[in-house]
């Protein structure tokens, strides 16, 4: 059965907002800018909003990076929901913290840990995007090359080699960092990575960032856009 | 009852902070040939039972103190001083 979506139907994106997240009003504004109905949730809220089709987690310093990055803000009530959620086959992409919050909720593989460089970075990169046919990526030129930038102070990822191995065998990696452009001695120049059901997804770069012709790229629609795209065509195979 | 537990970096993974503060040890004219830095974590169990704080601290270890898949713990109860 095909499913056709109403391009005019706007998917609820929850952004949950926790104590030092800092860019999820960025977030609001991109998704609404490619079609979503973007909703920022307080952690401390025990389930998503109705007719939720997607969660975005922001970038940000939740509860301070206290222990390890995204270490406390998976024991949010909230998260709770957000695990539920994408057990459940739901949407999920976690940006930057949001990434490291999924690898510590175990939702996504990987950890990610201070740059190697031990300084913050903070600019464009160019990405190959390894895959077109995913939630994440669908609207991306095949083969082609994206430009989003970064800004962490911890976001090597890493993997052994064993876990890396598996991921390669199942196409988990959806990102990387072009040769000569890892900004942080990533493993493998991983920048974003998907679960193995391909509902779940993280990436260091920051899409959101990336939306409006006035500050450089607007690779980043692209990302975000094919999200909502996905999240819409969700909620159409349930009507 | 009084317990510690220590966080260390995996061997042979890249400890960038280590490196930092051995090449900082070196500026002070520290003959040093590496520095690794790990975590401690002092705790103040409810707990008598030394089984019970042993399996207590190896579940708080496996669930939140460390990150198994890049640091390794050891964990310890003191005595009563």
């Amino acid at each position: 059965m095909t499913v056709t979506a109403d391009a005019d139907l706007r998917p609820r994106v929850a952004i949950p907002v926790f104590p030092g997240s800092n860019d999820d009003r960025d977030a609001e504004l991109a998704l609404r800018r490619v079609g979503a109905d973007p909703v920022r949730v307080w952690h401390d809220e025990p389930s998503l909003p109705p007719r939720t089709a997607a969660v975005v987690l922001p970038g940000g310093f939740s509860y301070g990076d206290y222990l390890r990055c995204g270490a406390i803000a998976r024991f949010s009530p909230l998260m709770r929901a957000v695990a539920a959620f994408a057990d459940a086959g739901g949407l999920v992409l976690g940006i930057c913290n949001g990434f490291q919050i999924l690898t510590e909720a175990r939702l996504l593989p990987g950890t990610l840990r201070p740059n190697a460089s031990l300084s913050f970075v903070c600019r464009d990169v160019a990405l190959r995007v390894e895959r077109t046919d995913t939630a994440l990526t669908s609207r991306c030129p095949s083969g082609g090359k994206v430009t989003i930038p970064v800004k962490h102070g911890e976001g090597c990822w890493f993997a052994n080699d064993e876990l890396l191995a598996e991921l390669e065998a199942h196409e988990q990696v959806l990102l990387r960092y072009e040769p000569g452009e890892n900004p942080n001695g990533a493993v493998a120049d991983v920048a974003g990575v998907a679960n193995r059901d391909g509902n779940v997804f993280g990436l260091m770069p920051h899409p959101e960032h990336a939306v409006d012709p006035l500050l450089g790229s607007t690779d980043g629609a692209l990302l975000l856009g094919s999200l909502v795209d996905a999240a819409r065509l969700s909620i159409a195979a349930l009507v | 009852m009084k317990a510690r537990v220590l966080v260390r970096p995996r061997a042979g993974i890249l400890d960038p902070q280590g490196q930092a503060v051995e090449s900082s040890l070196r500026q002070l004219g520290f003959a040093v040939d590496e520095a690794r830095v790990g975590r401690l974590v002092d705790l103040e169990l409810a707990t008598d039972d030394a089984a019970e704080a042993h399996a207590q601290l190896e579940r708080m270890c496996e669930q939140l103190l460390a990150n198994p898949l890049i640091e390794t713990y050891e964990v310890a109860l003191l005595e009563e001083s």
